[in-house]
Formats: C-alpha cells, sequence, structure tokens
C-alpha cells in the first residue's frame, strides 16, 4: 500500500491541506479548507509509519468509528473520515482559542471561576453520556469551548461506545489513558463505566483549583494503583480558605468506589451551578487525609480490587434522573399540592438515584417596582424556600436528593422551562391550575410547560371528587 | 468525505443484503423479518441454514427458500436441514421428534433441495457458512472468542456470516491477532472496519435464545460497510399453535414465548 506523501496543497477527497498545526504522537493535524464549507476545518491523519504502535492504529479506528456518530455543541463535528485502504483521515470543524491546557499557568483559579469551567465540562460530559460514549481521556488539553460558551470535548481515540464494538478492549496489556487523571476502575480495565470520567474532571477540579495535582504525575503502574488505596489530600489542607462546598464536590468526585461519587454528570453540573445548596457531609470538613489504618484496610481489601458487574452507560443515566416539580404555595392549591408529593413519592421510590429538585416561581409584575420583603419587613423568598421545605417534608428524603429553589420572572412557564434546561432536568412535575379567574386571565402555566419543555413533562391533578 | 467518496463509486455497488439464519419452520417470523427487511430497502437475500427443524411450517418455509434461490439468493446447508436425509443421533430429542416429523411432511422436491445445499459459499469478501468456517461439517457452536478466532483464522474473507447459536454476537480478529467480542444492540449500525476481519454470529429468525423472543435476522449495508443487527416482532401465537397442531413437543412452542 502506498501512501500519499502529504504537502500543503494536496487535496485529499474535496479538502484541500493549507498547513500543518499540529504534529502529536500519533497524529498529524492539518489545516483544510474544502469547496462549499464555510466551517474552518481541520484534518487528523495518524501516523501510520512502519513499525507504529498497533494501538495507535486501533485508537484511530475508534475514533473513526465514534466521532461521524455524535451530534450537538459539546463534540466537534465530523465531516467525513477516509478509508483505511486509501488514506486515512477524519476531517472535523476547528474550534476556535486554546484547549484549558493553556490555563496551566494560571493556576490555581479563583473558585467561583473553577465551579462554573466545570458545570460547562459536566454539562458536556452529561451530553456525551446520553448518546453512550464514555469519553476515558478528560483531560484539559481535550476540553475546548466555543465563542458561545459550550464546553466541547475533543479526542475520542479511548473512547468506548456502548453501542458498537470496543476494539480497545483486548489491545492493551496495560491500562492506557493519561495517569494524573486515569480513574482507579481504568486501571482495572473497565471501560464502560461513565463515572470514570467524572472522576477525571475531579483530578480537574482539584488542580485546577489548587495548582497541585491530587494523585501526582507518576506514570508508573505501581505509582498510579496508589490511587485504589490512598485518598487525596484535602484541598483545605492546601489553600486555608477552600470553602467546604467545593471541597465536597471534588473529594466525591475523587471518591474510589463509583457508585459512591456522583451518579451522573447532569448531578454533578447541578452541584457546581447551585453552590449554595450542596449537601455537606464528613468530606467538607475533612482537613487531613484518610488515617493509615483506614489506608491499610483499603489496600488489602480484596473486595475494591474484584471484578464488578457491567454498569453500562445508558443504565447509569437512567437510574439517577433529575426531577423537577413545580409548586403553587397559595393555599388554595393543597389538593393539587398533595397530588403532586404522590407522584413525586411513587417516582423517587422506584428510582432510588433520583433527586428532587422543588421550584416555585414568585411572579414579578410587569411595570411595578417588586420588593423582596413583605409589609412587615418579612423576605418573601425565605418564607417560600421553607414553604418548598414544608412541602417536601412528608418525603423524608435523604437531604442530599433534595434542592429547593425560588424563580423569580414575569413568565413562570419561561422561568419553569429555563430551569429545566440549563439543569438537565429529566421529568418536570407540574399542577394543573384549577378552574379559576387567574388561569382565565394568565392561560396555563402547565400547558405551557408540557408544550414546550425538551423533557419530559407530568401534569397532576388532585382525585376527581366523587360525585354527588 | 462521504459524498465525493459515493459519487467517485459506480453507484449500483451499493446493495442492501438481508441475511437470515436458523429460520426453523416459523413461518411467522420468517414473514414478518421478510416484510421488514423489504420496507428497510433490502436487495438481496442471504439464507444461513436451518430452514426446518422445531417449527410447524416447513413445507411453506422450504418452498420459500426455493423461490428465493430460484430469484438469486444465497442459501448454504445447516444440521437440521441435512438431518432430514442423514439422521443424527447427536441432536437432542425434541430436535429428532421434530425432524422425524418434518421428513413425513417434506415432498421430495424439498428434500431434494435441502439435502443437495452446499455447506459454505463465497460471494466476493464475504463468506456464508451455518455453524463456523473451520470445519462447517462440525456445527460447531461459536460462543467465544475461542471457537471465532479459529473460524476466522480458517478464511481469508473479510466478513463471515454464520448463525447455529440462536444468540446474535459480532467479533473481530485486527491485523495483529487481537480478537473482540461484542453483543450488538438492536438497529445500531456498526461499521465494519476494513483493517481487520469479522464474524457476524446472527440471531435465529425462528427460534431465538437470547431472552427476546422477537425474530432476529441482520441487514448489511455495502457500501458503507454497516451490519445492522434487527429484530421483528411476531405473531409468537399463531407459530406456537402450529407447533402444537403438528403434534411437536409442547416445549418448542413455549420457549418461543421466552425467546430463550
Amino acid at each position: 500500500m502506498v501512501k500519499p506523501q502529504l504537502t500543503a496543497g494536496s487535496v485529499i477527497d474535496g479538502f484541500r491541506l493549507e498547513e500543518p498545526v499540529h504534529q502529536g504522537g500519533m497524529a498529524t493535524l492539518w489545516r483544510v479548507t474544502h469547496a462549499g464549507i464555510d466551517t474552518p476545518l481541520l484534518m487528523k491523519v495518524p501516523r501510520i509509519a512502519e513499525g507504529a504502535d498497533p494501538a495507535a492504529v486501533v485508537s484511530f479506528e475508534m475514533e473513526q468509528m465514534i466521532l461521524p456518530r455524535l451530534s450537538g455543541p459539546h463534540v466537534p463535528k465530523c465531516f467525513g473520515v477516509g478509508d483505511f485502504a486509501v488514506l486515512p483521515y477524519i476531517a472535523m470543524e476547528q474550534l476556535p482559542g486554546k484547549s484549558l491546557l493553556s490555563r496551566l499557568g494560571d493556576l490555581p483559579l479563583p473558585y467561583a471561576e473553577v465551579a462554573e469551567i466545570g458545570a460547562r465540562i459536566a454539562t458536556a460530559l452529561d451530553d456525551l453520556h446520553r448518546q453512550h460514549v464514555v469519553h476515558l481521556d478528560i483531560k484539559p488539553s481535550n476540553i475546548m469551548f466555543r465563542a458561545s460558551g459550550e464546553a466541547v470535548l475533543v479526542d475520542y481515540g479511548l473512547s468506548h461506545h456502548e453501542q458498537l464494538p470496543d476494539l480497545m478492549q483486548e489491545e492493551f496489556r496495560v491500562p492506557f489513558g493519561t495517569a494524573p487523571y486515569m480513574s482507579p476502575e481504568q486501571l482495572r480495565d473497565i471501560r464502560n463505566d461513565p463515572r470514570s470520567d467524572l472522576f477525571a474532571l475531579g483530578v480537574l477540579l482539584y488542580f485546577f483549583s489548587t495548582g497541585v495535582r491530587p494523585f501526582g504525575e507518576s506514570e508508573s503502574l505501581r505509582g498510579m494503583r496508589r490511587r485504589l488505596w490512598r485518598d487525596p489530600r484535602p484541598p483545605r489542607q492546601l489553600r486555608s480558605d477552600y470553602p467546604p462546598w467545593l471541597q465536597e464536590i471534588v473529594l466525591k468526585c475523587l471518591e474510589i468506589e463509583p457508585a459512591w461519587r456522583y451518579p451522573t454528570a447532569a448531578q454533578l453540573a447541578f452541584d457546581l451551578t447551585h453552590p449554595d445548596q450542596v449537601k455537606l457531609t464528613q468530606r467538607a470538613e475533612r482537613l487531613a487525609r484518610d488515617p493509615w489504618t483506614v489506608v491499610l484496610r483499603r489496600r488489602f481489601n480484596t473486595d475494591l480490587k474484584a471484578p464488578r458487574a457491567k454498569a453500562p452507560v445508558s443504565a447509569q443515566l437512567y437510574s439517577a434522573p433529575i426531577v423537577a416539580v413545580a409548586i403553587d404555595l397559595d393555599e388554595h392549591a393543597a389538593a393539587v399540592n398533595e397530588a403532586l408529593r404522590v407522584f413525586a413519592q411513587r417516582l423517587l421510590e422506584t428510582v432510588p438515584s433520583a433527586r428532587l429538585a422543588c421550584l416555585n416561581v414568585r411572579r414579578l409584575g410587569r411595570i411595578a417596582l417588586d420588593t423582596t420583603l413583605d409589609e412587615r419587613g418579612h423576605s418573601k423568598q425565605i418564607d417560600r424556600l421553607v414553604g418548598l421545605r414544608h412541602w417536601a417534608g412528608p418525603l423524608e428524603l435523604d437531604e442530599r436528593r433534595l434542592t429547593v429553589h425560588v424563580l423569580e420572572a414575569v413568565d413562570p412557564a419561561a422561568a419553569i422551562l429555563e430551569f429545566a434546561e440549563n439543569n438537565r432536568v429529566d421529568h418536570i412535575l407540574i399542577g394543573a391550575r384549577q378552574a379559576s379567574v387567574m388561569r382565565k386571565l394568565l392561560g396555563s402555566v402547565s400547558a405551557k410547560v408540557a408544550a414546550e419543555a425538551t423533557c419530559s413533562v407530568t401534569v397532576v391533578r388532585p382525585p376527581r371528587p366523587s360525585p354527588l | 468525505m462521504r459524498q465525493s467518496r459515493d459519487a467517485a463509486r459506480i453507484r449500483t455497488d451499493t446493495v442492501l443484503i438481508a441475511l437470515f439464519a436458523d429460520i426453523h419452520a416459523n413461518r411467522q417470523a420468517f414473514e414478518a423479518c421478510l416484510a421488514q427487511a423489504r420496507q428497510r430497502g433490502a436487495e438481496r437475500y442471504v439464507l444461513l441454514g436451518d430452514f426446518v427443524g422445531y417449527g410447524g411450517d416447513p413445507v411453506w418455509t422450504t418452498e420459500t427458500v426455493m423461490g428465493l434461490v430460484a430469484d438469486g439468493a444465497k442459501a448454504v446447508r445447516g444440521n437440521h436441514d441435512q438431518a432430514v436425509d442423514a439422521p443424527s443421533a447427536a441432536m437432542n430429542v425434541e430436535a429428532q421428534v421434530a425432524l422425524e416429523w418434518t421428513r413425513g411432511v417434506l415432498g421430495a422436491a424439498e428434500r431434494q433441495f435441502l439435502a443437495t445445499l452446499p455447506m459454505s459459499l463465497r460471494d466476493g469478501e464475504r463468506l456464508y457458512v451455518h455453524a463456523e468456517a473451520s470445519d462447517p461439517a462440525k456445527w460447531i457452536y461459536v460462543q467465544s472468542t475461542v471457537e471465532a478466532s479459529r473460524s476466522l483464522m480458517a478464511t481469508d474473507a473479510q466478513i463471515t456470516f454464520c448463525g447455529h447459536i440462536h444468540q446474535p454476537a459480532l467479533y473481530s480478529l485486527s491485523a495483529t491477532a487481537k480478537m473482540t467480542a461484542f453483543t450488538p444492540v438492536a438497529d445500531v449500525p456498526i461499521p465494519l472496519l476494513p483493517g481487520r476481519r469479522w464474524l457476524a454470529v446472527l440471531g435465529a429468525v425462528g427460534q431465538p435464545r437470547d431472552g427476546n423472543p422477537a425474530a432476529a435476522y441482520a441487514l448489511l449495508d455495502t457500501d458503507k460497510r454497516e451490519l445492522t443487527y434487527c429484530r421483528a416482532a411476531y405473531d409468537i401465537a399463531a407459530a406456537a399453535d402450529r407447533i402444537r397442531k403438528a403434534g411437536l413437543p409442547v416445549w418448542l412452542a413455549e420457549r418461543l414465548f421466552r425467546g430463550k
């Protein structure tokens, strides 16, 4: 097989090579143009010379399979792939700016900025996981941003697609990935757990907020394996002003057992965007690493090293939805609120990893200036938060599964829809407003939510009164 | 770029092939698969053996297969097809009872057709065989990468298609002799990359055993080199009824509902 010599000006399947922009260990990136395509384009051509690492070939095959099957703002758009028999390549959208790697000189970053970057990455991961893919190489150099702000995840050479053959499964005797970011289960050759990406994101959050990598940079297998039993130093030990909520989030991501981490990227994104709602546990308080007795117990606990049942990507996602329930705190709504509680209870009992966000919308006047205090100087906001907690009380939910939110808006339906969109809500429960003057005047909030939401919506009504 | 590559090719190369294995005289299942495949644009047919045995409609099934072959379909012999004329002591009791009955209802032409089917067929870069390629007459079940690699080593075909085990699976052998195994998801096209060789084990049309009672078959897009494992719902009660009416072991009817 004669490989065509690639030079600037060569044309491959309509793509004109302009200039090489990056020479990596496994591939060369060319800036290319194509008549009729306005998007800036990159072409990735693997370096498959004589005696090349066969892993590089397999990794490129995987990326060629996965990338054309992905869509949405969080992945580079694929414009074509080249046949391995002729010239293997991937033509894709060139993203603006630099990867997160360019920020390494600025570390540690302010806490709010770390949370904001983390939330954008978690949102991108949620989107990727919903497309059946675990990235398995989340690190600063694989994260870019669109001008509109969305994080874009690049490089799918190590990824796992749960609906396609995993060509990497037999390829390596040693775990493959980027040492500082690799999850404990990846070290045990488990490639199908989406929570591995949450671990890597936890490493990134730790690193960006402290300037220190939680598990060092050791590339040796022995050095990497330490993370199977040794917990990292709590960030508060490194920066005394480290916020407990951020430590809670970061250490939860870095749990050795995937089951102790966030169940989904959406739930992680939720906490990163609602610091005041993060339930603090003993993780948040930690000032020192686990004592040696604990570490030794973990070190020789065979359970942790035992192979475990499969946690397929989609099963993991479906087991942990975010449910939002819209509550009207008006006294007249008691019957419908009771019905909402019954529905919420049923839902939460069947999916124990689901979390519930209780919403109340405080309607703002279109013209009049609103005050947040009532006649007696009471905060309306706090009253409503108390009211939401009171509504949720009988559900007896674990505090970590419950959050309460008062939204302020002129248009309640729009506020609920926006909350659902921004927080990757999977299911909205909303009561139907009973026939009333208000409904005639304002239209039905539930009808608009049901019609326009991008997730499932259940419109709940109180039981029919028995006929007289 | 896909478009430009397509344009450079001769369009008549693009063919959607429907592949069926282990029909086992289940008329309702085979009809449902054929209808779905035609609706999805199938232009050619490959029939991977075991047309009879277990099910209640061996005559209709064999005549239908003969008709498809007369129109250009490719067909190979399965162990049940062979056992019609050459009874095998290796088969389980239910299978032997069903074959005994089948032998009685098939006409001479059908029996002649089944007895003279080839053990395997080469079709360009593809190989069709009922059980596996290393020794087709031994009817070895491909249960793991062990049998799969033995089969792949025995042929230079890019893609081998087989059935026999009634559970869909997809194996690949890389240029560096690494095997991968995969349980396909229905209706998700899988690119069969040219850099490696593939063994596609089809689920059964007429007696699925992977826990999903829907009839199984596959579609191959020869241009995109994409293989899609498909499932078609069918009237299981009617197929079970045919088995009971024929006086065959009731268990053969019951297992259709469970797909086990």
